[in-house]
C-alpha cells in the first residue's frame, strides 16, 4: 500500500507544523496596553492540556495530509478548531494571575494559524461536500450557536477581547444596534429607490447611461470624504426645514452616514435590475405580449420573476459592501462597531480593534452566506433563467 | 450627422478638461482658493496647509501603484497555478476563499494589520493589497477557465508546450478580463488608501481626516474630489486599454 | 503511411473508439464518415496524441506516435480543428505562421511560406495578412485555418470537418484546391466529414464508422457497391448510390466509338455530369473532347444508365 499525500494537506500540515511548535499560542501582558510576552502551548496550558491539544492538532494533521476520506477530514476540523476554541479560553484562566484584573492574555500567531489552517480544512471539505443553500445556512446557524454557547458559558471571560467587552457592554449593543440598523435601513432605502429607478432605465434607453455614470462616479469619491461631505448640507436641511431636527437629521451623526451609504448602495441595485432585466429573454417577453399581458403584468409576472436572481446578486454586494462601510460611520460620530476599531487605533489597543473588527467581519460573513444560498434557491428553482 | 460628431467629442473634452484642472489644482491650490473659501467659517484656512497636495496625491497614487502591481503579480500567478492540471485540486476551494475574504471590510483589515506591522504606510499596503487581490485574482480565474476550448485545442493541435500555450493564447486571451479586475482594484484601492491615514499612511485621507477634524468643509471636498478625479480618469484609461484589446479580439465589450 | 492498430478510447465506461484497425497508405486521402458522436475527432485526435488511447498503437511511417514528446509530435503534423479555432488575438499572418515559429523558421522563410499559402488560397498577403480573424467571413476563417494547418509543410494532415461552413460553391473550390496541394506535396491526409458526396469525391479511401467501430474501410467504388451492412447502406444513401458511383468515374472511361451532335463535353468532367447534361438537354449522346479538343467519341445515355448500375 502506497501512502498519498493531499496537495492542500500539505499546505495545512506545514502552517499546523510551524503554528503549534514555532509560534507562540497566547501573549500575556501585565495591563492592556505594554507589549506582551508569547506563550508556547505547553506553556499556556495546565499539564495535562497542552500535551493534549498538541496531540490533538497533530492528528487532525495527519488527517489533512494523508488522501482521507470526506468525513473524516470534516471530523478532524471540526474537533480541531472545538478543541482550539474551548482550550484557548483554558489558557486565559490559567495565565492570569490570581486576582489580577489588568493582566492581558489575548490568543496569539500560533493560534490564528492554526484556526486558519483548520478553517481551510474545514472550507475545503465543505466545498467540496457540495453542501445545498439550506445545509449551508444550517451550518452556519450550528457554527453561530457554537460560538455564542461558548461566549455565553463565560469560558472565554478571561481572554482580553471579552474584558473590553465587560467594560464596555452597554455600548457594544447600543454600537450594534446602530451598525446594522445603518447598514439594513440604508439597504432598504436604496432598493426602494434603486427598483424603480433601474425599471425605469431599462426602459428609457436615454437616461440608462447617464444614470449609471453619475452613480459611477459617486461609487469613487472615498466614504470618508462623502461622509464629511454630507455633514453641511444635512446640518444645513436641521436647521433650516422645520422638523427635520425632531426627525434625528443632524448634521453629524447618523444622518449623513445613512445618506452616504445609502448613494454607495445605488450603483449595484440598479445596475443589477438593468442587467437582469435586459437578461430576460426575448421569447419569453415576446410570449407574454403574445398572450396580451399588459406591460404591468409582463413586468410583475414575466420580467420581475426571472430578473430576481441578479437583482438579489446586487443586494447581496451592497449588504456586505455597507457593512463594511458602516465601521466609517464612527469617524463623523455615526456610530455602530467603528467607534471601538477607531478608539483602539487611537489608543493603540488591539483588544479594542478586535471588539469591533470581529463582530463586523462576522456580520458580514454571516450576510453573505445567508444571501449566496437564497440567490442559488431562487436560481435553481428557475434554472432557464440562469445566463448560459 | 454633424451633431453626433459634436457630441462624440463631448466625453474626450471633458476628460482632457478634468485632466488640466486636476493638474491645476494640485500643483496651484492658491488659484482656487476664492472658489473654496465660502466653505470654510471664522477664517479657516481653504486650501490644506499641513503639506503639499501635489506630495500628498503623489504619495497616493504611489501606494496604489506598489499595492496594484504586488496584488496583480500574485492573483494572476495564483489564478494560473489553479488553473494547471498540477494545481487544479486547489480551484474550489480558491473559489470558495475569494468568496469568503471579500467579505472583511477594508477597515477591518487596515486595522487588523496594524499590530502586526505597526502604524503608516505598511498597514495600508497589506490593506490595499490583500483587497485588490480578490477581484483579479475572479477575473482572471473566469478568464483562464472560460477560453474558447477550440482555440486551446488549436494551440495543442499546433504543438505547443503548455509553457506556450500560457503565454502566447491562454493570457493574451483572458488579457481583457484581467484588466476589468485591475481596474476594479484599482479604483477601490484608491478610495480605501484614504481609510489608510487614519493608521498614518501619506495619503489624500489626511486632508480629509484634518478637515473632519477641524470641521473645516474644504479640505473635505478638496481631499475627496482628487481623489474622485483620480479614480474617474484611472477608470476611464483602463477602461479604454481594456476596449482596445478586446476589439482587436472581436470580442463584444459591455 | 499512418497504421492504426487496435486502437481503443474509453471514457470511464463507455467506449468511444471501439478496437479500430486501419493502414493509410502514403500520399493518399482517407476519409473518415460516420454519424455525430461515432468517435471520428476521437479517433482523429488519437493521431496527433490530443488524446491518449486506451489500448493500441499508432505508427507513422514505422515509428511508433509516442516515441516523441507530444507537442514535437503535433509541431509535424497539420491540424485542421473542427469550426477552425483561429487565435482571435493573432493577425492572420500570424495565425499561419503559428507552427513555423515554434520551430523556429528564420522570419524571411517564414514570411515567404505565409505569402504563398494566402496566395494559394486567393486571400491577398498585403490586405488580409494584417486583419484579425473576426474580421473575415466564415469561409475565409476556414481558409486560414486549413492554411495554418499546412504552413510547416507536415507529411500528415488532419482535418475535422474542415469545410462544414463553406457554402457549396466555395466548398467545391476548396475541395479542389486540397487535392490540387496534396497531390504537389504528396501529403498523407485523414479527413473527417458528414457529407458523403465530398467523402466519395476526395476519398482514396472511406473509413465508415459507427458507435465507435471501424464497420467499414475501402476504396469509394467498394464501399457503394458492397456495403458491409445496413448502417453503411443507409449512410451511403442508397436511393443516390448510382449517382454517386457516375461521380466516380470519368467521360473518359464510358467514351463510345461514333459521333454527336452539339456542344463537346471534356473527357475529364465527371459521368454524372455528363448523364446531367444528356438528360437535361433531352439528347441520346454528347460528343467528347480530349484535353486538346480533340474528338474523342461519344457517351450515350443507354451506355452511362448501365454504368450506374451494381456491378456484383
Ligand atoms: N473528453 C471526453 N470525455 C467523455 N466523453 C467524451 C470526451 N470526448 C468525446 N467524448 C464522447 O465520445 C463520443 C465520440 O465523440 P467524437 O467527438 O469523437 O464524435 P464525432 O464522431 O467527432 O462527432 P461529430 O460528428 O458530432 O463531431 C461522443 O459521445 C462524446 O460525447
Ligand atoms: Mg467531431
Amino acid at each position: 500500500m502506497t501512502i498519498r499525500f493531499d496537495k492542500l494537506g500539505v499546505v495545512i500540515a506545514a502552517i499546523v507544523a510551524y503554528a503549534a511548535f514555532a509560534a507562540p499560542f497566547a501573549t500575556f501582558r501585565a495591563n492592556r496596553i505594554v507589549p506582551g510576552e508569547a506563550r508556547s502551548i505547553l506553556e499556556a496550558l495546565p499539564a495535562m492540556l497542552g500535551p493534549l491539544l498538541l496531540a490533538v492538532i497533530v492528528v487532525a494533521a495527519v488527517v489533512a495530509l494523508l488522501k482521507t476520506p470526506l468525513i473524516l477530514r470534516l471530523a478532524a476540523s471540526v474537533v480541531a478548531l472545538a478543541a482550539l476554541a474551548l482550550l484557548i479560553g483554558v489558557a486565559g484562566s490559567f495565565l492570569t494571575p490570581e486576582g489580577n484584573s489588568f493582566a492581558r492574555i489575548s490568543p496569539a500567531s500560533g493560534f490564528w494559524l492554526l484556526i486558519f489552517a483548520f478553517t481551510l480544512l474545514l472550507a475545503d471539505v465543505l466545498t467540496r461536500l457540495n453542501l445545498s443553500p439550506w445545509a449551508r445556512i444550517g451550518v452556519l446557524v450550528v457554527a453561530a450557536a457554537a460560538i455564542g454557547m461558548l461566549l455565553v458559558s463565560g469560558s472565554w471571560n478571561s481572554l482580553s477581547i471579552l474584558k473590553e467587552y465587560a467594560n464596555r457592554a452597554d455600548s457594544f449593543w447600543a454600537e450594534g444596534s446602530k451598525h446594522v440598523t445603518l447598514a439594513l435601513g440604508s439597504l432598504a432605502a436604496a432598493v426602494i429607490a434603486g427598483l424603480p429607478l433601474g425599471i425605469l432605465c431599462h426602459r428609457v434607453e436615454k437616461l440608462r447611461a447617464g444614470v449609471l455614470n453619475v452613480l459611477n462616479i459617486i461609487q469613487t469619491i472615498p466614504s470618508i470624504a462623502l461622509f464629511g461631505l454630507l455633514i453641511a448640507p444635512l446640518g444645513w436641511v436641521a436647521t433650516h426645514v422645520p422638523g427635520a431636527a425632531s426627525l434625528g437629521i443632524r448634521g453629524i451623526g447618523t444622518a449623513p452616514a445613512f445618506v452616504a451609504l445609502f448613494l454607495y448602495s445605488l450603483l449595484p441595485v440598479v445596475a443589477n435590475t438593468v442587467v437582469g432585466l435586459a437578461g430576460v429573454p426575448r421569447a419569453a417577453n415576446d410570449a407574454a405580449r403574445g398572450m396580451g399581458m399588459t406591460d404591468r403584468q409582463r413586468l410583475f409576472g414575466v420580467e420581475f420573476p426571472l430578473a430576481f436572481p441578479v437583482i438579489l446578486t446586487g443586494i447581496r454586494i451592497v449588504l456586505v459592501q455597507n457593512i463594511g462601510l458602516a465601521t466609517i460611520a464612527a469617524l463623523i460620530g455615526g456610530g455602530g462597531f467603528g467607534v471601538f476599531v477607531f478608539q483602539g487605533v487611537g489608543q493603540t489597543a488591539m483588544d479594542l480593534v478586535l471588539l469591533g473588527a470581529v463582530p463586523t467581519v462576522a456580520l458580514a460573513f454571516a450576510a453573505a452566506i445567508i444571501l449566496d444560498a437564497v440567490i442559488e434557491m431562487t436560481s435553481t428553482r428557475r434554472p432557464e433563467a440562469q445566463p448560459a | 450627422m454633424k451633431e453626433a460628431g459634436v457630441k462624440a467629442w463631448v466625453p474626450s473634452l471633458l476628460r482632457l478638461a478634468l485632466v488640466v484642472l486636476l493638474i491645476a489644482f494640485v500643483s496651484n491650490p492658491g488659484w482656487f482658493e476664492p472658489l473654496l473659501k465660502p466653505l470654510t467659517e471664522s477664517n479657516a484656512p481653504a486650501i490644506y496647509n499641513q503639506g503639499s497636495l501635489l506630495t500628498l496625491t503623489l504619495l497616493h497614487l504611489r501606494t496604489v501603484l506598489i499595492a496594484t502591481v504586488a496584488a496583480t503579480t500574485v492573483a494572476v500567478a495564483l489564478a494560473i497555478l489553479v488553473t494547471r492540471p498540477a494545481g487544479v485540486e486547489f480551484l474550489p476551494l480558491s473559489r470558495s476563499l475569494v468568496n469568503i475574504g471579500q467579505t472583511f471590510p477594508p477597515v477591518a483589515v487596515l486595522a487588523l494589520a496594524v499590530p502586526a506591522v505597526g502604524f503608516g504606510e505598511k498597514p495600508t499596503l497589506i490593506a490595499l493589497f490583500l483587497y485588490g487581490l480578490l477581484p483579479i485574482f475572479e477575473n482572471a480565474l473566469t478568464g483562464l477557465t472560460t477560453l474558447p476550448a477550440n482555440v486551446v485545442e488549436a494551440a495543442r493541435g499546433a504543438g505547443m508546450t503548455g509553457w506556450q500555450r500560457l503565454v502566447k493564447v491562454e493570457l493574451p486571451l483572458s488579457a481583457p478580463i484581467i484588466l476589468g479586475g485591475i481596474r476594479l482594484s484599482v479604483v477601490i484601492s484608491l478610495a480605501t488608501a484614504t481609510i489608510g491615514s487614519t493608521v498614518a499612511a501619506r495619503t489624500l485621507g489626511e486632508v480629509i481626516i484634518a478637515g473632519l477634524l477641524s470641521n473645516n468643509l474644504a479640505f473635505v471636498l478638496q481631499g475627496g474630489l482628487i481623489v474622485a478625479a483620480l479614480a474617474v480618469l484611472i477608470y476611464d484609461g483602463l477602461s479604454a486599454i481594456e476596449r482596445y484589446t478586446a476589439r482587436r479580439m472581436g470580442q463584444e465589450t459591455a | 503511411m499512418i497504421e492504426i492498430e487496435g486502437i481503443t478510447k474509453r471514457y470511464d465506461a463507455t467506449t468511444v473508439v471501439d478496437d479500430v484497425s486501419m493502414v493509410i497508405e502514403p500520399r493518399t486521402i482517407a476519409v473518415i464518415v460516420g454519424t455525430s458522436g461515432s468517435g471520428k475527432t476521437t479517433l482523429l485526435r488519437m493521431i496527433n496524441r490530443l488524446v491518449e488511447p486506451t489500448a493500441g498503437v499508432i505508427r507513422l511511417d514505422g515509428a511508433d506516435n509516442r516515441s516523441l514528446p507530444g507537442y514535437e509530435l503535433r509541431r509535424s503534423i497539420g491540424y485542421a480543428i473542427q469550426g477552425h479555432g483561429l487565435f482571435p488575438h493573432r493577425t492572420v499572418a500570424q495565425n499561419i505562421a503559428t507552427v513555423p515559429v515554434l520551430l523556429g523558421w528564420d522570419a524571411a522563410r517564414i514570411k515567404r511560406r505565409v505569402d504563398e499559402l494566402m496566395t494559394l488560397y486567393q486571400l491577398d498577403p498585403q490586405a488580409f495578412g494584417p486583419r484579425y480573424p473576426h474580421e473575415l467571413s466564415g469561409g475565409q476563417q476556414q481558409r486560414v485555418g486549413v492554411a495554418r494547418a499546412l504552413a510547416a509543410e507536415p507529411n500528415v494532415l488532419l482535418m475535422d470537418e474542415p469545410f462544414g461552413a463553406l457554402d457549396p460553391i466555395i466548398r467545391n473550390k476548396a475541395q479542389e484546391d486540397l487535392l490540387a496541394i496534396q497531390k504537389r506535396f504528396g501529403t498523407t491526409i485523414i479527413l473527417v466529414t458528414h457529407d458523403m458526396e465530398e467523402a466519395v469525391h476526395m476519398g482514396d479511401k472511406i473509413a465508415v464508422m459507427d458507435a465507435g467501430k471501424l464497420v467499414q474501410y475501402a476504396k469509394p467504388a467498394e464501399i457503394l457497391a458492397k456495403p458491409a451492412s445496413a448502417f453503411v447502406e443507409t449512410l451511403v444513401g442508397a436511393s443516390e448510390k448510382p449517382f454517386r458511383l457516375l461521380s466516380l468515374g470519368r467521360v473518359r472511361d464510358a467514351v463510345e466509338t461514333g459521333t454527336a451532335e452539339g456542344e463537346a463535353i471534356p473527357g475529364d468532367a465527371s459521368q454524372r455530369d455528363a448523364l446531367a447534361e444528356l438528360l437535361w438537354s433531352g439528347r441520346p449522346a454528347l460528343p467528347v473532347k480530349g484535353a486538346d479538343g480533340k474528338p474523342l467519341g461519344r457517351v450515350t445515355v443507354d451506355g452511362l444508365v448501365k454504368r450506374a448500375a451494381s456491378p456484383a
